[in-house]
């Protein structure tokens, strides 16, 4: 068994390499049919001379093909602002699909096999890892030697593999001309699907579907014998399998809209955009359906279900960001900050973004309505602002990029803005809460140190006092690794579920608040 | 208004710490000052274990965070008291230095027992009890292959589990027939036997250490067991009870037993002196069922409970215990106990017992033979709801009415297998009797409803 773990082990490694390391192989050399493929008719005129110089050549790699690009198309588009001559100015970015295009590959050829021996080694690897762990042991907590690693407690380890994300997310929303050979090893898999060429957003998609299946199997090992552990992970692999990764490519290929239904606006914080929206609009029966059904989950489907299972029914059952935080995530869940000072940080936060994104909407909405009049300025600056700092930079960047730092849910905590509206419901108005036994804690810690979120469980629980707390996603470890049988997450009546003066169970002496 | 006085706390226990945080809700003028030897800061005993596992760290454990004491002015000494002047009313320092008190609570907690073994003062041979003994059993047992536990009991366990978590092989030396037959009832006890077996645990029941041996070095290498067996290992952990941590108060005018003896009102032979958690010893047992010394982290509050409250009001009340409670953990079965729970037969009591298919869920209801009076109930693998056997067993209520609402006590994580049909199928099997529970509707389970 340890031979087969240890096996996994480097064959996911191999894969981790190959995939850093091919988007640096191969050469580059564009002509001007590609131009012609992939520019927008009204830029062909200026673009074609533009390029010109970099037609026939060779580039042995892509910083050197980028670089000339960049170069030349930087060079027109100065002269232009130099001359303010802003309409003749080229605003759209060319670099990655023509980089992709001009790509002469090994990987162009083969793009299977490329796939292959990265996405596909790392996967086979992974899985000799996790199928083995905990075999021939009995059910039950399996965190010896968390803080005895380096991966899992910010160790070496886990700096690299924090930083190596970092990394990736960097490159995918800003650099992803850098990665067009990975996008082109999936090309033929995307075709398949939607019938279209891969973008980035492809490729992130199936390794991020394929982080949350495999370590979802890794969770029905590590939580074996925990039935809510398992059909939550159940859940959260179902919904992204199908709902984030192939019904949208499949309404592609059918040619409508690229959708997530499960997806809520505002963490879906385009849905009222103007392209989406006269993309619904103009999508027939279909499109309508998206836009009504988006429009139900927002002002029915939360505040319903929340009243009546807590937040816990999207965020660690059905959402993506949920999904990918409680699978790859799970190992680096006790990094949390527990503090007051982090919860009054999170506070403002997860508020503050909530506020900026219902602001943004509301312009955005009465911007469709004014036909782009007055506010068309305002409302594309304030989309390039969330659109940088918190969909790509927060949710991606310092989302996933810093689990091995700051624990797995530091978007859905500090971040989310839909969390933050689940959260405000869950806290004033749903049956859910987390029921403390009575008198039984020992205050010994394992729940509020596996708490993702960051909640001082202990606090709570060694007090005698239910948990009602607008951030807790319902995880349900707490109750898990809690040795005494403390903590149970339960939907029940209103009534008595706050108690702001909890009484111990136990003392008859005197009735002492604690 | 309360008369603002000094009072201070030795130990920084759960005994002394509840005492001082409640004293501090009620009364904010009096100094409240709390001086221990072992840390600096409160920090939860029973969680030792999960350290050396791996589960957590040392800040981990701590229940308050660190700016909470001066918040709430309690302040706090790390210092061991070597002797107590109760004349003049002032304390002697490690440091030499001498503080004196209006009000003075002995909250010191236990030692381990030794027992006088041949070689029990070998490197390599521990008991676990304080944060020192932790850091020890760090060095001890590193790169260490085979370790012998003696003691059936809780804490013996313990330290089997965490050797077991790194590695370590462990034999596990218990004086009785069954695993802390004491206090379980043969069935528990069996239960549990066999989950230590699971766990590759070397059990050896009914077998006594005699002798532990050294090499030239000092350290440990073998123990002899009173069945002639000699046992290789390089450590011995020794967890054969705990007794009241009261050395240092020996020989001076207060009033010893093994503990520091008070009445009901927490109070020693002394005035303005009290007694509270591991250390004190009742002079009269505290309620029929309970023992007069009282060891273990829920009684430990409820006496720093009470004795804040005697502290700031006028009205003192004496220590009324409730419904007895306690919980363990041994391995990966849960135990939770409410009520009276003998671990042999007695006259005029009888009990229901369940398991599981799997031999590693239990219930035992025990319950008053003549009136079917629910008594208490010990359950394994099964946790079950404080509130409701707090008040079945309070209100004593009749064995069937308890049967016929267990899926109200079941307190295990949704989705689990309800134990409780397979309970009451026993029931009416055994009884012939055809008991049911009402169904909830279709829409009661959808919402989650237990009404
Ligand atoms: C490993 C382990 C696991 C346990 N698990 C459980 C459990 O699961 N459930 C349960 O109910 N109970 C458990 N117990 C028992 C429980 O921890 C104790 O009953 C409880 O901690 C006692 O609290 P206390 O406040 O009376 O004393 P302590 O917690 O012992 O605190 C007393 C403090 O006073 C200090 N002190 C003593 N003398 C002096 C002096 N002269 N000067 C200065 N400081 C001094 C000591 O160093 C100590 O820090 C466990 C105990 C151990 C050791
Ligand atoms: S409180 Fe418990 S259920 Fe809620 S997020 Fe934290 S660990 Fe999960
Ligand atoms: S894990 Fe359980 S016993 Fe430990 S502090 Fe939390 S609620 Fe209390």
């Amino acid at each position: 068994m340890r031979k087969i773990q240890i096996t996994g082990l480097i064959v996911f490694l191999l894969g981790l390499v190959s995939f850093s390391l091919i988007p640096f192989i191969g050469s580059y050399q564009l002509d001007q049919k590609m131009v012609e493929r992939k520019v927008k008719e009204e830029h062909l005129e200026p673009l074609i001379p533009v390029l010109e110089p970099m037609y026939g050549e060779t580039y042995s790699s892509n910083f050197a093909f980028i670089s000339d690009f960049n170069k030349y198309f930087d060079e027109y588009n100065e002269a232009l602002k130099e001359a303010e001559e802003w309409d003749k100015v080229i605003w759209d970015d060319y670099v990655f699909e023509l980089t992709k295009e001009a790509s002469l590959g090994p990987v162009h050829q083969n793009p299977f096999w490329y796939l292959a021996i990265s996405v596909g080694l790392g996967v086979i690897g992974g899985l000799m890892y996790i199928l083995p762990l905990y075999r021939g042991e009995p059910e039950g907590i399996k965190n010896d030697g968390i803080y005895f690693s380096s991966m899992k407690s910010r160790g070496l380890l886990g700096i690299i593999t924090g930083t190596w994300l970092i990394l990736f997310y960097v490159i995918l929303y800003w650099f992803p001309e850098y990665m067009t050979n990975l996008v082109l090893m999936v090309d033929p898999l995307s075709y398949l699907l939607s019938g279209n060429p891969a973008s980035q957003w492809f490729l992130y998609g199936l390794i991020y579907t394929l982080a949350i299946l495999v370590m979802g199997i890794r969770m029905f090992r590590k939580y074996r014998g925990n039935t809510y552990q398992t059909i939550r992970t159940a859940s959260v692999m179902f919904f992204q399998l199908a709902f984030a990764f192939l019904i949208p490519e499949i309404l592609v290929l059918l040619n409508k809209p690229w959708h997530d239904f499960k997806n809520i606006w505002p963490l879906d914080y385009t849905f009222f955009y103007d392209y989406r929206l006269d993309g619904m609009l103009g999508s027939g029966a279909l499109g309508m359906f998206m836009l009504i059904w988006g429009i139900i989950l927002i002002i029915v489907g939360v505040p319903l279900f929340t009243y009546f299972y807590g937040k816990r029914w999207y965020c660690s059952w059905v959402c993506g960001c949920g999904g990918l935080a409680e699978t790859l995530g799970d190992p680096y869940r006790q990094l949390s900050d527990k503090s007051l000072k982090a919860w009054k940080v999170e506070r403002y936060m997860i508020h503050g973004v909530l506020v900026f994104a219902v602001l943004m909407t509301l312009v955005t909405i009465l911007n469709y309505f004014m036909e782009f009049g007055l506010l068309g300025e305002a409302t594309n600056q304030l989309h390039s602002i969330y659109g940088f700092a918190i969909g790509a930079a927060f949710a991606g960047v310092v989302g996933t990029g810093f689990y091995p730092f700051m624990g797995n849910r530091v978007w859905c905590r500090f971040g989310c803005p839909l969390a933050a509206y689940l959260g405000i419901v869950q806290r004033f108005k749903s049956r859910f809460r987390i029921t403390t036994n009575g008198g039984q804690c020992i205050s010994c810690g394992n729940c509020s140190t596996y708490c993702e979120m960051g909640i001082d469980v202990r606090w709570y629980a060694q007090r005698g006092q239910n948990i009602v707390r607008a951030s807790c996603v319902g995880c349900g470890v707490c109750a898990a690794v809690c040795p005494r049988g403390v903590l149970k997450l339960e939907n029940g009546e209103e009534e008595g579920r706050i108690n702001e003066n909890p009484i111990l169970i136990g003392n008859k002496s005197i009735t002492v608040k604690s | 208004m309360i008369k603002r006085k000094k009072i201070i706390i030795i130990g920084n226990g759960i005994a002394g710490i509840t005492c001082a945080r409640n004293i501090r809700k009620k009364d904010e003028n009096s100094e409240i000052l709390v001086i221990s030897g072992e840390t600096e800061f409160f920090f939860s005993r029973t969680a030792l274990m999960y350290i050396y596992m791996g589960h957590m760290q040392f800040e981990h454990t701590k229940p308050y965070e660190d700016w909470f004491w001066e918040k709430n002015n309690i302040q706090l000494l790390q210092a061991w008291v070597e002797l107590v002047d109760f004349n003049n009313k002032t304390l002697l320092l490690d440091s030499g230095k001498k503080v004196g008190y209006d009000v003075l609570v002995l909250a010191t907690g236990s030692v381990p027992n030794k027992f006088d073994w041949p070689g029990q003062s070998l490197n390599g041979v521990q008991g676990l009890y304080s944060k020192q003994d932790l850091d020890i059993m760090e060095e001890n047992t590193a790169g260490i292959s085979h370790a012998v536990i003696v003691g059936g009991g809780l804490i013996g366990i313990e330290m089997a589990e965490m050797l077991a978590s790194r590695d370590i092989s462990v034999t596990f030396l218990v004086r009785e027939k069954n695993f802390w037959d004491n206090v379980l009832p043969v069935e528990e006890a069996q239960l549990v036997n066999r989950h230590i077996l699971e766990h590759h645990i070397d059990l050896r029941l009914e077998t006594e250490m005699k002798e532990i041996c050294g090499d030239d070095s000092g350290r440990v290498d073998s123990v002899l067991t009173n069945k002639g067996e000699k046992i290789e290992c390089q450590f011995v952990g020794l967890a054969v009870g705990v007794s009241p941590n009261v050395k240092f108060l020996k020989n001076l005018e207060l009033d010893m037993g093994r503990g520091i003896l008070v009445d009901r009102y927490f109070r020693t032979n002394i005035e303005d002196v009290y007694a509270i958690g591991d250390c004190a010893e009742f002079r009269e047992k505290p309620g029929a069922d309970r023992k007069n010394i009282e060891q273990v982290w829920y009684t430990g509050r409820m006496h720093g409970e009470t004795l804040a409250h005697n502290l700031t009001s006028e009205d003192a009340v004496p220590y009324r215990p409730g419904i007895w409670f306690n919980s363990a953990k041994f391995f990966d079965i849960e135990y939770q106990t409410y009520g009276l729970v003998p671990n042999e037969r007695k006259e005029g009591i009888d009990s229901f017992y369940w398991e599981s298919d799997s031999g590693e869920s239990c219930l035992r209801l025990v319950f008053e033979k003549q009136t079917e009076k629910i008594l208490g109930v010990n359950s394994f693998g099964w946790r079950l709801r404080h509130e409701f056997f707090d008040k079945a067993i309070h209100e004593g209520w009749n064995l069937e009415r308890v049967l016929t609402q267990l899926d109200k006590a079941d307190f295990n994580t949704e989705f689990y297998e309800k134990f409780h049909k397979s309970v009451l199928a026993q029931y009416n099997a055994q009884e012939g009797r055809n008991l049911k529970i009402k169904k909830s509707s279709f829409l009661q389970r959808l919402i989650g409803s237990r009404a």
